[in-house]
């Protein structure tokens, strides 16, 4: 079993997310039905590493302030489809994005776009938890620092609203001059939460955040999530079915299948829908497979 | 219940059926133990010449450099190298002046361009030929670094410090570059990607993340390089020229470092001069030892602390 997953729940059908919101709102609407509430509009979206055709054509929009779960089995694609949401993927010097990602109407990949501007408003956190080999307080003053923020006062109160936000503060408030490698896992992780959203970004893209936690932390990082979604936009790829089931809002489901071309295998998105849908009556057989356990 | 292969059950005491963890093969603690011996004697080899350097500088160098203690560092050279005593003091501030110019030009030059192969480079045709030559230079003879700087700066300009500054800089460029590159490479690309993902530039991610999490191997590095090229002799034989007082001016005129004056001491046939050579030598010794405890300290003192 891996870390993060929950021992007691089954595999076949899961119980919703225990908000109402999630059955009424969003179940009976298309997501993306209404144009204002969409963050990301990702058409045709391809990515290449090199010759590799790593996923193809991936169209999906991704809604505000909404928890959206990207899953499938390994190598599907579903990481890198979220490296593009901040153009992370341009610091793979083979990868090659084609197709259009847009963030409320504006291409991301455009050209007068600044791609540490947009990393600043889409911040990202990783499926490891990487903190810098500094002190907690410089770990999350890090990002504001870069951004221009001086004073001593500023940054104090930007460090405890953003600790504060990420669950954290309590923990840490009397060792914020302490090394963040003394931290736990699972503090580690929520710092990197909060260091991110102490540059105030407008979407959190999460990959794999409590793949390396124990159950316990892994409660404490959705219960952040939750919170979180009320003001920032979540994307969050998980290998834990019960986790996209428990959190979000909307699910895609990716796999990978042999390119009919080249017979590589590359990713691509099965279904998108509520998450009650994908998990209650999926429409493809094969995100019914996979969630199912019998495939992945 | 009755045990599980109990006599009363079996009747006789169970045997194992294979194997009872005793070592398959035959005479293991015997190669274990002709194993231990030899790396043992490896490392009793390896000492002893270190020990007899040692022994020797510090049994001949002592008298002569610590007896009248701190004159030797400070006094004079004698002009007349007949006569014994005083000291070294023109020789330290040389060395010091010339092994100073040297760090200065090339632990700068050095990190930029390790942080160019590493980052900026990589893979690339320039930074692969870059980085083999840097290799190769880090095995060519001092001397012929000697002659390379005398050929192009002493013939034109005369002797001077900034020409053993310059020799001494193209012995250590390379070893700095290599240990720079090397901590580079160690900054794991998570930390890299934590950065650019709070939407820092290239520039910033450089400066206030790789570079600081490599700052105590970094330094640690050129400090040695320091401890390393502070020794050399020959390239300043041709560069710095013969001279037995220091002189003040970088930019021109003979002077003397205690490399050379080990070398011009050592080989003279009076005892007092000969004296002088060993107290020179301690007293480079000593100051090597210096350089490599401060690299020791920075790295102690700013190495990432691993927890609290």
């Amino acid at each position: 079993m891996t870390p993060g997953d929950e021992p007691e729940e089954g595999t076949t059908k899961h119980t919703l997310p225990r908000r109402p919101r999630v059955s009424a709102a969003t179940a009976s609407a298309a997501p993306g039905a209404d144009p204002a509430s969409v963050a990301f509009d990702l058409d045709k979206l391809e990515v290449h590493y090199g010759a590799f055709r790593a996923v193809r054509e991936v169209t999906l929009q991704i809604r505000d302030r909404e928890i959206t779960a990207f899953i499938g089995p390994s190598g599907c694609g579903k990481t890198t489809v979220l490296r593009c949401l901040n153009r992370m993927n341009d610091l793979i010097a083979s990868a090659r994005v084609t197709g259009k990602v847009s963030y409320h109407g504006i291409d991301l990949y455009g050209a007068n776009v600044s791609v540490t501007e947009v990393r600043q408003r889409i911040g990202m956190v990783f499926q490891k938890p990487n903190p810098f080999p500094t002190s907690v307080y410089d770990n999350v003053a890090y990002g504001p620092r870069i951004n221009g923020v001086r004073g001593r006062a500023k940054l104090d109160a930007l460090v405890e609203r953003s600790l504060r936000s990420a669950a954290l503060w309590d923990e840490v408030k009397g060792r914020l001059s302490q090394s963040a490698l003394g931290l736990s896992g699972g503090q580690q992780q929520r710092l990197c939460i909060a260091r991110a959203l102490a540059v105030e970004p407008e979407v959190v893209l999460m990959d794999e955040p409590c793949s390396s936690l124990d159950p316990i932390a892994t409660a404490r990082i959705e219960d952040l999530m939750r919170e979180l979604k009320r003001t920032y936009t979540i994307v969050i790829v998980t290998h834990n079915m019960q986790q996209a089931a428990r959190v979000s809002d909307c699910t895609a489901f990716f796999t990978a299948e042999a390119d009919p071309e080249t017979g590589n295998r590359t990713g691509l998105l099965v279904e998108f829908d509520a998450t009650a849908k994908i998990f209650e009556s999926p429409s493809d057989a094969r995100t019914e497979n996979y969630i199912s356990g019998r495939f992945g | 219940m009755i045990p599980i292969g109990s006599p009363a059950q079996l009747g006789k005491p169970s045997a194992p059926q294979r194997g009872d963890f005793r070592p398959r093969g035959r005479g293991r603690a015997a190669k274990n133990a002709l194993a231990t011996a030899t790396f043992g004697a490896a490392v009793v080899v390896l000492a002893v010449p270190l020990a007899l350097v040692l022994w020797s500088v510090i049994g001949r160098g002592a008298h002569v450099a610590l007896e009248r203690f701190p004159a030797f560092f400070t006094q004079e050279i004698p002009i007349v190298s007949r006569r014994a005593g005083p000291g070294m003091g023109p020789a330290i501030l040389g060395t010091l002046l010339v092994t100073g110019g040297a760090t200065l030009i090339s632990v700068p030059l050095g990190i930029l361009g390790a942080v160019y192969l590493n980052e900026y480079g990589g893979a690339s045709r320039f930074a692969r030929l870059v980085r083999f030559m840097a290799m190769v230079m880090t095995g060519v003879p001092s001397i012929v670094m000697g002659l390379f700087v005398y050929m192009v700066w002493t013939i034109r300009f005369g002797f001077s410090a900034l020409g053993g500054a310059l020799a001494l800089a193209c012995l250590m460029l390379p070893v700095v570059i290599g240990s720079t590159e090397q901590m580079l490479k160690l900054v794991p690309d998570t930390l890299r990607e934590a950065a650019y993902a709070l939407g820092a530039t290239k520039s910033r991610v450089i400066l206030t993340v790789v570079l600081r999490a490599a700052l105590p191997g970094t330094v640690s590095g050129s400090l040695l390089a320091v401890a390393r090229a502070a020794g050399e002799t020959a390239p300043l034989l041709f560069a710095v020229g013969a001279s037995s007082s220091y002189n003040a001016d970088f930019l021109q005129g003979a002077n003397t470092a205690l490399p050379m004056q080990i070398f011009g001491n050592a080989t003279s046939v009076f005892v007092g001069a000969q004296d002088r050579a060993w107290g020179a030598a301690l007293t480079l010794v000593l100051l090597a030892f210096l350089v490599t405890l401060a690299a020791r300290l920075f790295t102690a003192r700013f190495a990432t602390p691993e927890s609290n």
